[in-house]
């Protein structure tokens, strides 16, 4: 696949001037909408977690029309929910020297110098009033004897800032925004249509002015016309078909908009969390992760030698390799994710990985329970070691846990400026579909705090702005409608006519394993070009030989997933096109070729400290490079040893 | 069901006192039934304020029954296709899963109660005699399968307090303190059971004559 | 192991719908419940016949999305989980398996085992929320909660909204559901003010959905995924009863 170089592109909207002025100004030059107009202006907003069930909450109670959609069955499905560690905020209740600038530099210098400062500035100074905001919802987050809130340090961060509700933090997030939502439903300011699906967006004299959806119950192709398009649909970390993410989460929403004009930034950008239960067969669905703070008392190794079989604990002391421990003597098993994640893949790639396939490593509690007692180990990590029991039948407590890294979040999205607007006027962009807040990798409960900062700080300033021209925006062309519903209708009509021998899941199980594979953990030129070539051919494959049984007239699952995936092939092309294309090794992108004598991952801050933003064009992508400066947190490459 | 149920409780409970009173003696037991009778007298007329409690009792079986019928009509409505497969439960307590049948099966046997003891239709004695000769005529050692039929009987009452008593604190909004509220309900369903069983097992075992 | 499903195969709400005899073989018992069921619909989909439906999205216990009446055990047979956290472990070659969707008709069954569950979300919109519009809130640390309510209302918060409750209640009553929303936001400083009418409005609602009448057997708490208790219950109807004798 080739690429050429378009023009650069900038962020016109970050106001100049000191970093902690910026988003002041912003709202203070943001138009406001006059409230009996606000009545009259309908406002889309696909997908109902945090960063869109707050936004259509807040949007409901400015008083504009908003519809809200969701593929699941209820807004309170989406899976933010199952986040589980925690929320950053730099209210500094410990006093123990955290502040907005704080957080910023820790989140600037975590996205390993691949954010813009203005954003994340902002993010880290909305980061308090979304606490304000949750506790005066009744998320019940934990709290201290004395009544106040309790929190603690997460991810390798110095300082305790992370809120939480015990392992639970996304649900009590996303059942606070849900029950706003619901309020402005019952209100009548948002309509929900739960069980629809976006399949296309409506472009109109160069705005974004609507949606079609497929109602999942009836097969319906309905359109939905508005003023503006909000998109908070998440991540696509799914185009690995085994990740973290939900079974139905899914790039559709966003991919539509990129073919329509919205450019889309960083998509090689992926994390890689390193505790995650490891795959037990063919049959496997999804994975489930682990809590991070496993690593606080787990000791992680793998036999010394190649191919031992013997049972964990048969291997005697000096025959087992407590790697991360040899290689990182100052930080041990508390390395970050995907350094972690990487020397798993690593011992795994050289034949010592344990459990079925080789893909495993052991975190070992042993030690700890000699130390601390079983009781105490239990009292701490009880809840995850059950989880880990049902899962996988063995205890935790008498053999070592198995442990493989997995696919959990995705830093790149479509590309907005600092108003969230996507490069198509009208559409904007919010949570993990977007790309904005945390560069080339992202810091452990910022997941939480990005999503409801755009949903119900941001966007509801922002989004105003434009629509106080929303009296002057030309009627919407009907041919543009038209079409939007005929490429539905006809991609459906498609994809139920192809009639082959193979099912969508075990082609998103394929395209999966390739991307895995050569555009997972660990990237290399010839890995990428081997990659490159093979998508298409069995993107071909698909559209020759997927079988999708039933008709569109009902609720059918085969052609939701079948729709699905043939979205994932076009996006891994162009994910591993970005990974080609950026031969540093920068956050949770590492390049082969891009390492130090340590093996330590190399950035390259001459040539690649910008955002590549990709523009799809009928003769193929075009890389538009959005500069990156750095004017308060200097450039410094990381190390952990 | 629960304002209803909580005015049988407390009936039984002095029920309960009464019949007890029989191992007093023959004279204190025929006494106190006497005395149900004039209590009140001259002030109400004589058997008013006992008339006025019997018109309460029915009314409370009436509205418990009518609740329950509304209850189970309202289950029925809200499940109108049952499950195929034999639906396990997965909560602990027979006496919780009888409730409904339950109190069919003590309902009959109320009315049996009453056309034995008060209106003396289906007891040996029959109305004339005093309530004392009665009572030890019902549960002579002869008639055992009657008391069989009673000790089976008060058991369901006491399955029925057990689930009932603690339930109606639930729905009154009483019962936050699950586990000692739970204990509470099971020793007074016990008392009353062992209560109402140790009269007639004393009469059919000869030890009250 | 092989193993006899017989699944409830309906194909829309004006269908009869019936049991269908499946059988499956080389069943890992490793696998999740909904991934043997995966194996199954792929199966199916290559012969040309409809795969199963049935609603799942995270597959980690977390969504309350999965729904499936096992052998007439909501869930399944092991506590405290979700069908999706379900293994096949705790089955034998040669079991038969009952599967089937949830029975209430406020959840009238869209396709074979996936229902509607909307009614929930409206007894939520009739009062489960505290009303604070964004950029209103005082700061966080203005109110201190005790621990001990803070930990109580986060018990109640965990549910889930899978519908287990409702589905294994032999009246069909959605109490506990409704109780862990009223329990959760009743217990905070943050949800006194409107304590009174919330728990007046949602057990309205919930009559009004058509839930059957609670009669507390327990039933709900015992399958509950979350392990929501039934103390909750008891102060949704104490403020409930307040709430009506304030206002008459």
């Amino acid at each position: 696949m080739n690429y050429r170089e378009g023009e650069p592109i900038k962020d016109t909207k970050a106001p100049e001037g000191p970093i902690e002025d910026r988003w002041e100004k912003r709202k203070f030059s943001a138009r406001l909408v006059n409230p009996a107009n606000k009545r009259k202006i309908n406002v889309i907003v696909v997908g109902t977690g945090l960063a869109g069930g707050s936004a259509a909450a807040t949007l409901g109670e400015l008083g504009y029309k908003v519809k809200s959609f969701c593929y699941q069955d209820s807004p309170r499905r989406a899976h933010s929910i199952a986040a589980q560690g925690g929320i950053n905020a730099a209210k500094n209740y410990r006093g123990d020297g955290d502040s907005i600038y704080r957080l910023f530099y820790d989140t600037v210098k975590g996205g390993d110098f691949r954010a813009r400062e203005s954003n994340v500035y902002r993010l880290a100074q909305v980061s308090v009033n979304i606490i304000d905001q949750a506790v005066a919802q009744g998320v019940p987050f934990a709290r201290e004897y004395g009544g106040l809130l309790d929190t603690r340090s997460f991810g390798g961060a110095q300082v305790s800032r992370t809120f939480y509700a015990r392992g639970q933090t996304g649900q009590q997030l996303l059942l606070g925004a849900y029950s706003a939502l619901e309020r402005q439903i019952a209100a009548g300011t948002v309509e929900m249509h739960t069980r629809h699906e976006m399949l296309e967006l409506i472009v109109s004299d160069g705005r974004a002015r609507g949606v079609v959806v497929r109602d999942m119950v009836t097969g319906e192709v309905e359109t939905h016309l508005a003023d503006a398009v909000v998109l908070a649909t998440g991540g696509y970390g799914n185009v690995f078909f085994l990740s973290t993410n939900a079974k139905g989460c899914n790039t559709t929403a966003i991919w539509r908009a990129h073919q329509k004009g919205a450019m889309f930034a960083n998509p090689c950008y992926t994390q890689i969390h390193p505790t995650c239960i490891p795959v037990s067969g063919e049959y496997q669905s999804k994975l489930t992760l682990m809590s991070e703070s496993l690593r606080n008392d787990g000791r992680v190794w793998v036999p010394l030698h190649k191919g031992d079989q013997r049972p964990a604990g048969e291997i005697p002391e000096d025959e087992r390799d407590y790697y991360l421990e040899r290689i990182y003597p100052a930080f041990g098993n508390l390395v970050p994710r995907d350094i972690a994640s990487r020397a798993a893949k690593n011992v795994c790639d050289e034949g010592r990985g344990v459990g079925p396939g080789g893909l495993g490593v052991y975190l070992d509690f042993a030690d700890a329970i000699a130390r601390l007692g079983r009781e105490a180990v239990e009292k701490k990590y009880g809840n995850l070691f059950e989880m880990y029991e049902r899962i996988t039948g063995e205890d935790p407590y008498t053999q070592p846990m198995r442990i493989y890294p997995a696919v959990h979040y995705t830093m790149g999205g479509l590309w907005v400026d600092y108003d969230l607007q996507s490069s198509i006027p009208g559409l904007f962009v919010i949570g993990e579909a977007n790309f904005s807040d945390h560069g080339a990798n992202r810091l452990g409960a910022s997941a939480l705090m990005q999503g409801l900062a755009d949903g119900y700080f941001v966007l509801p300033t922002t989004i105003g702005d434009y629509l106080a021209d929303a009296h002057r925006f030309d009627a919407i062309d009907d041919q543009q409608v038209a079409e939007a519903e005929i490429a539905v209708k006809n991609r459906i009509e498609k994809l139920l006519s192809v009639n082959g021998t193979r099912t969508a899941d075990s082609f998103h199980r394929e395209l999966g394993k390739l991307m895995w594979d050569y555009c997972g953990m660990e990237r290399t030129e010839e890995g990428l070009r081997k990659a490159l070539e093979r998508i298409p051919e069995l993107r071909a494959e698909f559209w020759r030989d997927v079988k999708v049984s039933g008709v569109n007239e009902e609720l059918n699952q085969a052609l939701e997933r079948a729709g699905r995936v043939a979205d994932f092939f076009d996006l891994a092309e162009l994910m591993c096109l970005d990974a080609l294309h950026r031969t540093e090794s920068c956050g949770g992108h590492f390049r082969a070729e891009s390492q130090d004598a340590d093996g330590e991952a190399l950035r390259d801050d001459e040539h690649f400290a910008y955002v590549a933003a990709w523009e799809s064009t009928p003769d193929g992508p075009v890389l538009h490079k959005e500069d990156l400066q750095y004017e308060y947190v200097k450039m410094t490459q990381r190390s952990y040893k | 069901m629960a304002v209803s149920g909580a005015v049988l409780v407390f009936f039984l409970v002095a029920h309960m006192a009464g019949n007890l009173k029989i191992f007093a003696g023959a004279e204190s037991f025929n006494g106190y039934a006497a005395w149900l009778r004039e209590v009140g007298y001259p002030l109400l007329p004589h058997r008013g304020l006992l008339t006025l409690l019997e018109a309460g009792l029915v009314v409370a079986i009436a509205a418990h029954m009518y609740s329950a019928i509304v209850l189970a009509r309202r289950a029925a409505h809200a499940r109108p296709v049952k499950y195929a497969a034999k639906v396990r439960s997965r909560a602990d307590g027979y006496a919780t899963r009888t409730m409904r049948w339950g109190g069919v099966i003590i309902f009959f046997f109320v009315i049996y109660h009453l056309l034995d003891m008060t209106f003396g239709v289906a007891n040996p004695e029959g109305h004339a005699a005093t309530p004392f000769d009665r009572m030890v005529a019902g549960f002579e050692p002869a008639r055992w399968y009657i008391t069989v039929f009673y000790v089976i009987s008060v058991v369901m009452v006491g399955l029925h307090l057990r689930h009932g008593l603690w339930s109606a604190l639930q729905t009154l909004g009483l019962a936050r303190r699950h586990p000692v509220l739970k204990a509470g309900a099971t020793g007074l369903s016990a008392l009353l059971t062992i209560g109402f069983l140790v009269v007639p097992l004393a009469i059919t075992f000869g030890v009250v004559r | 192991m092989n193993l006899t499903l017989k699944v409830w195969r309906q194909s829309g709400p004006d269908d009869d719908g019936r049991l269908v005899r499946y059988e499956i073989e080389d069943v890992s018992p490793d696998m999740s419940f909904l991934e043997m069921l995966d194996v199954l619909n792929e199966r199916l989909i290559l012969a040309g016949d409809d795969p199963v439906a049935f609603d799942h999205d995270c597959r980690e216990g977390i969504c309350g999305m999965c729904s499936m009446m096992i052998d007439g055990v909501a869930h399944g047979p092991q506590k405290n989980t979700t069908t999706c956290q379900l293994h096949m472990r705790h089955y034998k070659d040669g079991d038969t398996i009952v599967i089937e969707p949830w029975r209430a008709r406020p959840f009238p069954v869209v396709k074979d085992l996936v229902v509607d569950r909307s009614a929930f979300d409206r007894i939520i919109q009739a009062g489960g929320f505290i009303s604070v519009p964004a950029g209103s809130a005082p700061d966080a640390h203005a109110t201190p909660v005790p621990k001990l309510d803070a930990d109580a209302a986060f018990d109640a918060a965990t549910c889930i909204g899978c519908g287990a409750c409702v589905a294994a209640c032999p009246n069909g009553s959605a109490s506990l559901f409704t109780a862990a929303k009223i329990t959760h936001l009743g217990l905070l400083p943050q949800g006194q003010p409107e304590r009174g009418s919330r728990a007046r409005a949602m057990v309205e609602q919930m009559d009004e959905e058509g839930f059957g009448g609670c009669t507390n057997t327990g039933e709900c708490t015992a399958v509950c995924p979350k392990g929501i208790p039934l103390d909750t219950i008891a102060r949704m109807n104490a403020d409930y009863l307040r709430a009506s004798r304030k206002s008459g």
